[in-house]
């Protein structure tokens, strides 16, 4: 067998991928057509749903800036020598400059040095939401689903209730009631995020109850919990991720929101939304100390957005 | 109705009077209608048209028809306990684990997130205390039992990487493995081809006779059921027309029977054109009974 030695001069059947250009041996592990073991076929799947991935110009860099976003969170100590909390007064407010990045804030404090440590308290909120609000909207929506009847109906209100406040009102409702504070302001946004969760695990779930594998493990004489937990949840999990990837950005905002009204992070902590708030009374003036923190909301948020957008792509079941 | 057969004393399963109803919005579908008969350890056959209420009389005995359907009867008792009365614990206890049912279908009746080994592991351990190793070892046997070759790599198969007669054979085996009294098998065969059917045939065959299982067979191969069943049930349009031993099929009496009987293909009786089944309206009403 002679390999064409020119790119469009196909070699057919026997060598399906090849083209002119040299392939990396791992390459056409991957993208084999008749993969050796079980491990090699998901890992060939998990590379042809990145190659769909990497196609999409916008997932991408919504992914560099997520990558970004948390090698910065890492590495803050490493990227600063200056303390993000120690004040100076004598260099307060000073522009952007070689020494200064993005500036100082009114009490002398390094912006750049703020934003880096801003992105800890960032990803501490949206890590924390996550994973307390995707479990619980789908328990409440599989169950709600599941049970159907009364339990359906009043857990669903209970979920309308929640959806009928604006979020971010909701979330300072809960806030004042619990007191400010980076804790409270993660169980308010959380209290405020789980309503579509449960929707979406809900319409899943009534596709999936009448299917005839539920009425098998039901003939067998399976509980509903077992049912719930064993067999309805785990075919809910996908639709419930490209949900949670959608959320993010707003839990972001909601909790820029939050600091920006004084309810979220308190004053020394360099949040984001607290860092606009305080430099808002500089903005004619000296208008890097508010615009810096803004910039950073929009560009991390913007991130979340288009990975989302990619990730549905990619995995949404409902797109085959 | 029927009375119970002379040789069986205490029936496994005696149905009275079922009626299986599903209000809708032109008026109430009537599905089973009066149904009556009783299972000891034996093989019963269900025969009938689709429609005729086969496979809802089988739920019907499981209380798994989906709401809104409706389940009266007189009397509904398996093994002296009425299965009317029962609350839903207690009949999860019979599911599965005294009664249990192959469904028609088993590319929709296995979970399709789960692989094979793990959910018929499962069915196991619903019932049996018992260890992850144990299941797994029991499991394993059983799918060896129903003739699948290999059965640790099949353990590890999703259902969409197994065949349809493999689906069906490891859906036997997932309601085989409790141990039950008294099995609805609900079509069991028909994805399966011939020699296959034949094995699993002689399994389920092997319960009855060895271990004293109650089988109720729901088909729509006559002469399968004719040759593999003890006594045979004939349904049309949710009302049993006909009982009688297997044997005596072919001197079966209600014209629906003997209807289905000429329209089946003989090998050694060759005909040009084969009769089709001319159904009288009166059929639907009587209830048919014979001296």
């Amino acid at each position: 067998m002679i390999r064409p030695a020119i790119g469009d001069q196909r070699a057919g059947e026997v060598m399906p991928l090849s083209s002119g250009r040299p392939r990396h041996a791992w390459r056409a592990w991957l993208l084999t057509e008749t993969p050796g073991s079980r491990a090699q076929a998901r890992l060939g799947q998990a590379y042809v749903a990145w190659l769909g991935f990497r196609r999409n110009p916008l997932a991408m860099a919504g992914l560099t800036i997520l990558v970004v976003l948390v090698l910065v969170a890492v590495l803050a100590p490493v990227l600063t020598h200056q303390s993000p909390v120690s004040q100076e007064l004598g260099r307060r407010l000073q522009p952007p400059s070689a020494a200064y990045w993005f500036g100082t804030d009114e009490l002398g404090r390094d912006i750049y040095t703020r934003i880096l440590y801003g992105s800890r308290i960032t990803l501490l909120i949206v890590g924390l939401v996550v994973v307390s609000v995707a479990p619980v909207g789908l328990l409440i929506g599989t169950v709600a689903g599941y049970m159907g009847g009364a339990v359906d109906v009043v857990l669903m209100r209970m979920t309308d209730v929640f959806l009928a406040f604006p979020r971010l009102i909701l979330a300072l409702a809960f806030v004042s009631a619990l007191g400010p504070g980076i804790e409270n302001a993660v169980i308010a946004i959380a209290c405020t995020a789980w309503p579509p969760y449960a929707r979406v695990a809900r319409a899943e779930t009534l596709t999936i109850r009448n299917s005839d594998f539920i009425a098998a493990v039901r003939l067998q004489g399976a509980g509903p919990l077992r049912i719930v937990l064993g067999h309805v949840v785990p075919l809910c999990t996908s639709s419930l991720i490209v949900r949670v990837g959608y959320d993010m950005a707003g839990i972001i905002l909601t909790a820029a929101g939050l600091g920006f009204l004084g309810l979220g992070a308190q004053p020394p902590s360099p949040e984001w939304g607290a860092m606009i708030s305080s430099g808002r009374k500089f903005l004619l003036d000296q208008w890097w100390v508010a615009t810096i923190p803004g910039a950073a909301i929009l560009v991390v948020s913007l991130g979340f957005n288009l990975l989302g957008d990619g990730i549905r792509d990619v995995l949404d079941p409902k797109q085959g | 109705m029927e009375a119970a057969p002379r040789s069986e004393p205490a029936p496994l399963l005696r149905v009275e009077d079922l009626w299986v109803r599903f209000p809708g919005r032109m008026g109430v579908v009537e599905a089973v209608r009066g149904v009556g008969f009783t299972v000891g350890r034996e093989k019963l056959g269900i025969v009938g048209e689709s429609g005729s209420g086969k496979t809802v009389t089988g739920r019907a005995i499981l209380r798994l028809v989906l709401p809104p359907g409706l389940v009266t009867a007189r009397r509904l008792v398996f093994d002296g306990q009425d299965l009317l009365a029962l609350n839903e614990a207690a009949m999860r206890g019979i599911r599965g684990r005294r009664i249990s049912m192959v469904m028609q279908d088993p590319k929709f009746s296995l979970n399709p997130v789960m692989t094979v080994g793990s959910q018929v592991a499962e069915a196991y351990r619903m019932h049996a205390d018992a260890s992850l190793e144990e299941a797994r070892r029991r499991t394993l046997e059983m799918l060896a039992a129903v003739k699948i070759r290999d059965p640790e790599r099949v353990y590890r198969l999703y259902p969409h990487e197994v065949s349809g007669g493999m689906g069906q054979r490891v859906m036997i085996a997932m309601m085989l493995i409790p141990g039950p009294d008294l099995l609805i098998a609900d079509e069991p065969t028909s994805a399966l081809d011939v020699t296959v059917q034949m094995q699993v045939l002689a399994i389920l065959d092997d319960l009855v006779t060895q271990q004293g299982m109650g089988l109720v067979f729901v088909s729509h191969d006559l002469n399968l059921v004719a040759s593999f069943c003890d006594r045979i049930l004939v349904m049309y349009a949710g009302r049993i027309v006909e009982t009688c031993r297997a044997s005596e099929l072919q001197q079966a009496r209600h014209p629906y029977t003997r209807g289905l009987l000429q329209s089946l293909p003989r090998v050694d009786r060759p005909v040009a054109e084969l009769p089709v089944l001319q159904r009288d309206p009166a059929w639907q009403d009587a209830v048919m009974t014979f001296p």
